[in-house]
């Protein structure tokens, strides 16, 4: 392995005069999953928005496979999922439109696998129903199924789990750790307890920051 | 055999952009029909003014004629930019608009895409229901024609410029005013020449130099405005 596939040098970012986090170098190989840790206000959103790319916010360097993201964005997003705090999900829209929108948005996708994702999450018999007559998780649920669907190496996923039950997150849990053995890599936050926590690395951002 | 190659994949790539292109507008057209107050309420606002402007200054058919040019078109500017703030709001609020920014899809054509649909559901209807309001407040037959074509080709462009104000203020909590502010006087050029080409056509004198710069002012927003956006877009979910 010779160079990381994300690697971060000297990422300064503050918000509203208050440093968010400074000196912060890391660097993510293909195959690892990553849990990103730290109390509320620590800046793990704020983290996992620069990493995608969502923000400009920030000082210092990030590589992606060696070169200077900003020069590979178009590559970069090819193989990037980002799961944010809200879902991506169109209240008014049934599942299987929402996500035929993001096929149609990423290319890699294949239109005639969605309604077996939605299966996969549990979905199945709530296709043609919009959204918001949807249960909050279930939302949620619509969102985790592009999992299923993405050809992406790299997921960025912030708090993935909430609003999910037991069973949905050991599901998600399997996938991310299946994922990791493919070659691809994840990147995490979340508050629950992970029962594959041995083999995931923790990245506190509390004592990385150091202030 | 390389320029068979290179080709095969320019058909494939202008493929995916028309692709894109139309599942965009499906979409963005899909949640126009499932919502339809924000559908109606322009047409409306349209509508009142029309109704409104004889009763609170004069019913004189011949005041009403003199002026009707400018109040069709004053209306449906404003009309306009009522419904601009709604563009990329709920995509904003609900993160669609994240995934879009991270999507590998080119933003131009998915702005683009956005741009008309809004356009087909908000200039498209309003210069259909034109003449009506022109019948309203004795507009000329003769200038009906202009109006309308004017409208046909001066709405789209009222679309682009908002949209650059609908991306720059779709962070802020309440973005109306500054809507407003920031794009009131980039529309001022298409309300003159609109306004004057229907005036022209009232009074018989040629329109083609009228509709020529309205239509120069289109393609100049078609080609330049959706770059805004997608630019006036990152740095607003940046924030």
């Amino acid at each position: 392995m010779s160079t990381a596939l994300l690697q971060v040098e000297n990422l300064f970012c503050e918000r509203d005069d208050r440093i968010l986090f400074e000196d912060l170098c890391f660097s993510i190989n293909a195959g690892e999953v990553i849990q990103v840790e730290g109390r509320n206000g620590s800046g793990k959103t704020t983290l996992l928005r620069i990493l995608s790319g969502l923000s400009n916010h920030y000082e210092g360097e990030i590589f992606w496979k060696g070169q200077d993201i900003s020069g590979v964005r178009d590559d970069f997003r090819r193989e990037l999922l980002y799961f944010g705090h809200h879902p991506g999900v169109k209240a008014i829209l049934t599942p299987e439109e929402n996500l035929h929108w993001y096929a149609a948005m990423h290319p890699g996708i294949k239109g005639n696998e969605i309604s077996e994702a939605l299966d996969k999450v549990g979905l199945a018999g709530f296709e043609d129903s919009p959204c918001h007559t949807l249960s909050a998780g279930q939302n949620r649920r619509v969102s985790l199924a592009r999992l299923h669907l993405t050809q992406a190496k790299l997921w960025i996923l912030d708090e993935p789990f909430t609003a999910i039950d037991k069973k949905g997150v050991a599901e998600k849990e399997q996938m991310m750790i299946d994922h990791a053995k493919r070659g691809g890599t994840v990147i995490l936050t979340t508050h629950h307890e992970l029962a594959i926590s041995d083999q995931i690395r923790r990245f506190n951002l509390d004592e990385l920051a150091g202030t | 055999m390389e320029h068979k190659l290179t080709n095969e994949q320019s058909t494939t790539a202008e493929g995916s952009v028309l692709s894109l292109f139309w599942a965009v507008l499906k979409r963005d057209l899909m949640l126009a029909y499932r919502k339809k107050s924000d559908l109606f309420n322009p047409l409306i606002f349209f509508l009142m003014v029309a109704t409104l402007f004889p009763l609170g200054v004069s019913p004189e058919p011949d005041f009403l004629a003199k002026v009707a040019p400018g109040v069709v078109w004053v209306a449906a500017l404003l009309a306009t930019l009522l419904s601009m703030d709604s563009l990329f709001r709920s995509d904003f609020e609900d993160g669609t608009l994240e995934q879009t920014l991270l999507s590998p899809q080119p933003l131009f054509i998915v702005v683009l895409a956005k741009v008309l649909a809004h356009w087909m559901m908000s200039g498209l209807p309003l210069t259909f229901l034109a003449p009506l309001l022109g019948v309203m407040l004795f507009l000329p037959a003769e200038g009906m024609s202009g109006l309308m074509l004017s409208l046909l080709i001066g709405t789209p462009t009222l679309s682009l410029i908002g949209a650059i104000g609908a991306a720059l203020t779709v962070g802020l909590r309440k973005g109306g005013v500054l809507i407003s502010l920031l794009v009131l006087p980039l529309y001022i050029p298409v309300l003159i020449f609109g306004t004057s080409a229907v005036q022209a056509a009232v009074t018989g004198l040629p329109l083609a130099g009228f509709f020529a710069l309205l239509g120069a002012i289109l393609a100049l927003g078609l080609v330049m405005a959706p770059l805004a956006i997608a630019a006036a877009l990152r740095i607003s979910v940046s924030g």
